[in-house]
């Protein structure tokens, strides 16, 4: 699959973007391909890209996250570093931006550049579960917010509709006609069909863009 | 089939609230309860309902005050160190016997405190956190459905008794996600003669007021109301009992903590330790009468609460310390493991076996 060099994933909050994210950093990683990974999450205090620090210290991807992330002050602040984001051309980039509108303003700061590169696509994540994005018309209009307040327009859609550890493929494959129906209103490709690794062999023919996902949150709770 | 959706503890309360009439929701930020002052502004706009993040979790809970005084269900949610801002309006809410709806998603403390999950309100929210003689009706859910039934039902209690209740969750399920249906929700009719609603000139004026000039007249609004508390605790205890049957060891834990139990009592029971939980649902009325009954065949007892061990004292008193209670605890924003849990249930099967 062909990436562009900065990959930004955006989306309803609790759409599923930062396990996305971690697994397509460790993909690129995979095929040697020089990648980092950036939180830029002001919003979520908890589940986030930093929860999975070890394993990508363990793969050997850079990430770039507050640090203040699952730390127990709540400041929502960007590190310094998430500039050589923009500036070091010679690396992937995947960006886990925050969940909706809110999220996406911290995305503001950088865009002109990475419009400048013109070497970008942005990911929407959309999960047909979470209850603003149940169909397409609610989720263009958190499309159009997000694009908004990030200033930045998707070019194509990840369709990561799950009911978290219960999911079943008849759950995703249910979700087929809206992913297209969304893809219809935006004008936009559905670039991924992300499932968890589980049920890839059984939705690998129903979906042939389908890409199994390891998923990342560590529960000690059932 | 009813349709399930994947929502954040925070979310599912707010949607939760929504079906079950509220249409009211003042609310102050805090993590991490965020989501559901987020919720709220998204959708109340939707439905003909009023968002409005006020200047202060003091102002948010008065105007709850304004709104739940005209029979209108309403609702605030907060943390912690907001929620102590509200405490005198809840106080006050209680003294003017009116409905609402409160929401604490906990998170470590005192004082200023963490943002990770917490249970260390529970004696502000069973033992009072305002002043005077009062209780608030307390739920503690332990999954992102139940928190969306505890929200219904809580509103439905509050107005059955005209009582403030409060709905006591924590950071972990506030932030966490899980299936939920949320369609089956009735909302009960309640009298609500006492309403400010406008008399039209057709009745005599209703009061809402906490204020008596008169020490005999306070006494006896106290003793009313304590009429009424007497009936919440006759007739609304709720908890769960997981493998009681032939339980010797019994856990008790609420909320979270009684998911990290099951596992630890997984592990026990493999073991060979005939251990079960009873999980108090509502925490006022605390579930006393089933505790107590626990005591003819449990020989020990270990409470697991995300504080120092405050549970555990309604505990002692509701087996009238017939029994030795053992704890596994965390604090500051930290979860106890499983296996600190079953250490714990292992030490209790000792002990309990030497007396």
């Amino acid at each position: 699959m062909q990436w562009k060099r900065v990959i930004l994933l955006a989306g309803h909050y609790g759409s599923g973007k930062t396990n996305i994210a971690v697994n397509l950093a460790a993909a690129l990683k995979r095929q040697g391909k020089p990648v980092v990974i950036a939180d830029l999450d002001i919003v979520n205090p908890y589940y986030r890209t930093k929860d999975s620090e070890e394993e990508l210290r363990r793969l050997g991807i850079p990430l770039i996250s507050s640090a203040y992330a699952n730390s127990n002050v709540d400041v929502p602040a960007l590190p310094q570093e998430l500039y050589a984001v923009v500036d070091q051309t010679d690396t992937y980039a995947v960006l886990d931006v925050g969940g909706d509108d809110r999220g996406a303003l911290a995305l503001g700061r950088y865009t002109p550049k990475i419009l400048a590169e013109n070497n970008f696509e942005m990911l929407f994540v959309m999960n047909q579960y979470r209850p603003l994005t149940r169909d397409a018309a609610g989720t263009l209009e958190v499309m159009r917010e997000i694009e908004a307040a990030g200033g930045l327009p998707f070019t194509a859609l990840v369709n990561n509709s799950n009911l978290g550890a219960e999911t079943t493929a008849q759950d995703v494959l249910a979700t087929a006609g809206y992913a297209e129906a969304v893809a219809k209103a935006s004008g936009l490709p559905i670039k991924l069909t992300t499932v968890k690794e589980s049920l890839y062999p059984e939705l690998k023919e129903a979906f042939p863009n389908a890409v199994p996902l390891r998923l990342q949150n560590k529960r000690i709770w059932n | 089939m009813a349709d399930k959706v994947l929502m954040k503890g925070n979310e599912a309360i707010a949607e939760a609230a929504i079906k079950a009439g509220c249409r009211f929701y003042f609310g102050y930020p805090i993590t991490p309860q965020t989501e559901i002052a987020a919720y709220m502004a998204k959708r109340m706009p939707k439905i003909g309902g009023t968002f409005l993040q006020a200047e202060s979790e003091v102002a948010a809970v008065n105007m709850c005050i304004g709104v739940a005084s005209t029979g209108k269900r309403v609702m605030t949610s907060s943390s912690s160190p907001g929620v102590s801002l509200k405490a005198e309006g809840i106080s006050y809410m209680a003294g003017c016997d009116l409905p609402a709806l409160i929401v604490n998603v906990q998170r470590g403390g005192p004082g200023l405190g963490g943002i990770q999950p917490s249970q260390s309100d529970y004696f502000q929210a069973t033992k009072g956190g305002g002043h005077g003689d009062y209780h608030l009706f307390v739920v503690a859910p332990a999954s992102v459905q139940e928190m969306v039934s505890l929200t219904a039902h809580a509103f439905d209690v509050a107005e059955k008794y005209r009582v403030p209740a409060m709905l006591l969750a924590d950071g972990t399920l506030g932030q966490m996600m899980e299936p939920v249906v949320i369609d089956d929700i009735t909302v009960e009719e309640h009298d609500k003669s006492w309403a400010l609603t406008g008399t039209k000139g057709e009745r005599e004026h209703n009061v809402i007021n906490s204020l008596s000039m008169l020490p005999e007249e306070l006494e006896q609004w106290n003793i009313d109301r304590y009429q009424r508390y007497a009936q919440i605790e006759k007739n609304e205890p709720m908890w769960e009992e997981y493998e009681m049957e032939d339980a010797e060891i019994c856990v008790v834990a609420f909320g979270i903590a009684s998911r990290v139990s099951r596992n630890a009592i997984k592990a026990a029971r493999e073991k060979g330790i005939k251990v079960g939980m009873i999980r108090p649902i509502t925490l006022w009325p605390f579930p006393k009468e089933a505790l107590l009954a626990s005591t003819e065949k449990a020989k020990a007892y270990v409470t697991v609460e995300l504080n120092m061990g405050q549970m555990a004292e309604d505990v002692e008193l509701a087996t009238r310390c017939r029994r030795p209670v053992l704890s596994a605890n965390r604090a500051g924003g930290c979860i106890p493991s499983p296996e600190q849990v079953l250490a714990q249930i292992e030490a209790a099967n000792q002990l309990g076996g030497e007396q």
